[in-house]
């Protein structure tokens, strides 16, 4: 801020200063009666110009320096801005099921703990979970399958501490896959539960490790 | 009108065997048709050419008809046999005779709708004459909706049970409910586009039920009028059923706690739960035609199979034999009109298959093999199933005969699913 606001002081000086000795450059020449004004008059350009060169390296200096300030603090805030992501990842990130389970593996408790942390530093924000379901079964059994794989991730981050009231459950069985597949591989990234979290568009509080 | 048309025509007279038929021959009014063939076997019919407009259309309709009944053999004609089989506006008895037809018919336009003319070949005498008032031209789905019924008198007449032509099957096809006539035909956007699923038809034929998942609730819908919802909130809302009055859908719900089944009152209402799956899912009710029983899907032994219980949710009981294999995956339960079997999906060597489970004797019959085959939904005659097959290539629905095994592909294009018969349908 300091910087800056020398920075700003200083281009103006310099461009007065240049504007002076412009000025005096197109005035008219003095008349000869005043004696020796051609010796001097010479000798104090030279000195306007070489104090604005000074002046104005001076600036570029500084100019330097700001511009290092500058992205710096650029990089504080995209050091921001990635965190501010990673926190929206980590309460959208989705966990995934094994074949007609509800069971959560290792690797969906594990996802589940950093949302709890996530949830617990932010108040404010609720979360929509939403079951899925590989196209194996029937579209109707699917529906419930999902509903219960959104209840158990329900019951699991109630058990971290989050409030029961913060997460809505619902689901859509079979009917929105992420892949077309019908590999084990299609219906591994199909059978998942998918995040949406409310209220969560205020930068979020890193929560403390 | 029903009773009429089957005493008249009583083609299935030397079916002595049955006791029904035989007093009904008694009693008969109209002719007495000395018509003799093999029990079992079908009865030969020709459906005679007819002049007059849209008279192709109206022949090849009623054959249709009568050869998806599965009941009656529709005897081809070729050109010669056309032109001959009529004779002077008379039928050709030596002709249609050699054919080893029973019974010839004629449906000729008239100015109201049509005429129809059944023969009978063994005594050469006009067993019915009938005429029938068909909606004026424009209302294609009126008109062949009567050239139907007529399909279905006939069949009722020479066979003593009803034919299912005048019946139409609801299905799923890019997130709409559709519906579309028995012969494939006049297939028509139902519901607004978004995201139904399972829908079942009231017992009278005129509105239907459905689920939608966004939002998640239960629908009830006259066809062709406005949708009221009668179920909705949190959580899912799948797979309703009417009960056989008519005053109640079932359907299933959870939240939190698993997924079971609820009824509430068909002109809407508080909803009262009726399964206790005690955290397991809960899907697919399926009256018996009495509604005292219904079967379900329950996933309550670790994997989905068919029960059964009373209406009130007591009396819970295992139907399909418990398979212990880790692919075991038994659903989709239907109940057969008549009340003998359920159909159900079973996963068979890493496909499913449809199978009956036979409520006397819990005996099983598999019917399909080929692809992936689901959804079963039976026809009111009891006889014939419509389900989802893959074996075209597509999820098409497919409509089997169970006593002969014959099937034939009632949907083209855009994969479908979630099939469901009406019961006979009075226009």
């Amino acid at each position: 801020m300091n910087h800056r606001a020398t920075t700003v002081s200083l281009l103006a000086l310099l461009s007065f200063s240049t504007a002076i000795g412009c000025r005096r450059k197109v005035e008219p020449a003095p008349a000869p009666s005043t004696g020796a004004p051609a010796t001097s008059a010479p000798t104090d350009e030279a000195a306007a110009r070489r104090r604005a060169d000074s002046l104005a390296a001076a600036s570029l200096a500084q100019r330097r320096a700001d511009s290092i300030a500058a992205a710096n603090a650029a990089a504080n805030s995209a050091e921001g801005q990635r965190i501010q992501a990673e926190l929206q990842n980590v309460l959208r990130q989705r966990v995934y099921f094994d074949y007609d389970k509800d069971l959560l593996r290792d690797d969906a408790a594990t996802l589940l703990d950093a949302k709890a942390a996530v949830l617990l530093a932010n108040s404010a924000v609720s979360l929509s979970i939403t079951g899925h379901t590989d196209e194996r079964g029937t579209a109707e059994y699917n529906l419930a399958l999902g509903q219960r794989r959104a209840a158990q991730v329900k019951r699991y981050l109630v058990s971290k501490g989050v409030s029961d009231e913060r997460l809505a459950t619902g689901s859509l069985g079979d009917s929105s896959p992420l892949s077309n597949g019908t590999d084990e591989a299609a219906y591994q990234q199909n059978r998942r539960a998918e995040f949406v979290p409310r209220n969560a568009d205020r930068a979020l509080v890193r929560p403390q490790p | 009108m029903r009773t009429t048309a089957r005493s008249a025509l009583c083609l299935c007279a030397l079916l002595a065997a049955s006791s029904r038929l035989a007093a009904q021959d008694t009693a008969s009014r109209g002719v007495r048709i000395g018509l003799s063939y093999d029990p079992g076997s079908k009865p030969g019919v020709v459906v005679l050419p007819v002049n007059g407009a849209g008279a192709d259309s109206i022949r090849a309709i009623l054959s249709r008809d009568l050869e998806f009944g599965d009941r009656v053999s529709v005897i081809t004609l070729d050109a010669a046999g056309s032109r001959g089989a009529v004779r002077a506006g008379a039928p050709n008895w030596p002709l249609l005779a050699r054919l080893g037809a029973a019974a010839a018919v004629q449906v000729t336009p008239t100015a109201e709708g049509f005429h129809l003319a059944v023969y009978n070949v063994a005594t050469r005498q006009t067993a019915l004459v009938r005429d029938y008032a068909a909606r004026a031209a424009g209302d294609a789905r009126g008109w062949r909706a009567t050239l139907h019924r007529v399909a279905d008198d006939l069949e009722e007449g020479m066979t003593g049970t009803r034919g299912i032509a005048a019946t139409r099957v609801l299905f799923e096809r890019g997130r709409r409910i559709w519906v579309v006539d028995s012969d494939g035909e006049q297939a028509t956007p139902v519901s607004d586009p978004g995201t139904p699923a399972s829908a079942a038809w009231h017992p009278d034929g005129r509105s239907i039920a459905y689920s939608t998942y966004v939002p998640s609730q239960i629908v009830v819908q006259e066809i062709g009028g406005g949708a009221r919802v009668v179920a909705s909130g949190a959580g899912v809302f799948i797979s309703p059923a009417f009960a056989p009055d008519g005053a109640t859908v079932l359907y299933a719900h959870g939240v939190d706690d698993g997924v079971d089944l609820y009824a509430v009152p068909t002109s809407g209402g508080s909803a009262r739960r009726v399964s206790v799956g005690r955290g397991s899912d809960n899907v697919s009710p399926t009256f018996s035609p009495d509604g005292r029983r219904i079967a379900f899907m329950s996933g309550r032994a670790g994997h989905p199979e068919i029960y059964t219980m009373d209406a009130d949710g007591t009396n819970v009981d295992l139907l399909t034999p418990l398979d212990l294999a880790e692919s075991a995956y038994r659903a989709s339960p239907d109940w057969s009109p008549d009340g003998r079997l359920v159909a159900f999906q079973s996963r068979i060597g890493g496909a499913f298959q449809l199978m009956t489970v036979n409520l006397r004797d819990r005996g099983l019959r598999q019917l399909t093999s080929d692809g992936r085959n689901e959804d079963p939904s039976w026809a009111p005659d009891a006889r014939h199933l419509v389900f989802v097959s893959d074996r075209s290539g597509t999820r098409q629905l497919w409509v089997l005969d169970a006593e002969s095994g014959r099937t034939r592909q009632l949907t083209r294009g855009a994969a479908v699913r979630l099939p469901a018969w009406s019961p006979r349908l009075a226009n």
